[in-house]
């Protein structure tokens, strides 16, 4: 699975973006940010407070209860601020 | 058209070519967006946008998309920079163009707000205290939902 982080997200977590392979019990972007939170580090400091990041799958914006599969691209960045 | 891009750009030209050879066009109307040098009360001496590549072209798209639905166009040109940028720096450019002013001036002003929301790009300031990233603002999102309709 393709991971993207933009922004503070960015900044926070330390890296633009890696290909990692959650587990088969993580099957939504709920699960995904779960996961991402117990590595610890800048994961849980980008992360800490969910109602403050926005997620798209496949470029698409969409909620957190979206499923997710092998070979998705998950993009999880801070609400956008575009013009 | 859409074009995201490092470089600036030239307004007048952008608008000429625009209309060059169409006469069905009798309104065209235009926002730019700059950079200021005040951030919350705090002088800054550059703003760097980022965007997710890709994605933006399509938010774009889909945003122009939804223009042309609700609105009698001929034409709409949106370009957004991403990069360093410094104060008085031009940003992004929305421009329509129709037979009416109605339909350009409202279309345009549709166009900004839900850019400001919608558009894939992040906002990071620089001034004397550091880096500070720019926060959504609430008002924003209020302008872009006035523009929703029971249908979208």
């Amino acid at each position: 699975m393709r991971l993207l982080y933009f922004g503070w997200v960015r900044a926070r977590i330390g890296i633009s973006g890696e290909t990692l392979e959650p587990p088969a019990n993580v099957i939504d972007v709920y699960g995904l940010i779960d996961w991402l939170k117990k590595r610890g580090g800048g994961y849980q400091e980008a992360l800490e407070d969910a109602t403050l990041i926005r997620v798209a799958v496949n470029q698409e914006i969409t909620t957190f209860d979206t499923q997710i599969r092998r070979g998705d691209e998950v993009a999880l960045f801070p609400p956008m601020t575009g013009g | 058209m859409i074009r995201v891009q490092e470089q600036d750009f030239d307004v007048g030209l952008e608008l000429s070519r625009m209309t060059e050879n169409n006469h069905e066009v009798g309104a065209q109307s235009v926002f730019v967006g700059l950079v200021r040098d005040m951030a919350n009360k705090e002088k800054i001496s550059s703003m760097t946008l980022e965007h997710y590549p890709g994605m933006t072209e399509k938010q774009l798209a889909a945003i122009e998309k939804e223009a042309y639905k609700r609105w009698p166009l001929n034409d709409i040109l949106i370009i957004h920079r991403f990069g360093r940028l410094e104060p008085g720096d031009r940003i992004v450019l929305v421009a329509t163009t129709s037979a009416h002013r109605t339909a350009s001036l409202e279309s345009c002003h549709f166009l900004i707000d839900w850019l400001k929301t919608k558009a894939p790009f992040w906002k990071l300031e620089s001034g004397p205290l550091g880096e500070v990233w720019v926060d959504s603002q609430e008002k924003d999102e209020r302008a872009a939902i006035k523009w929703d309709t029971e249908d979208s």
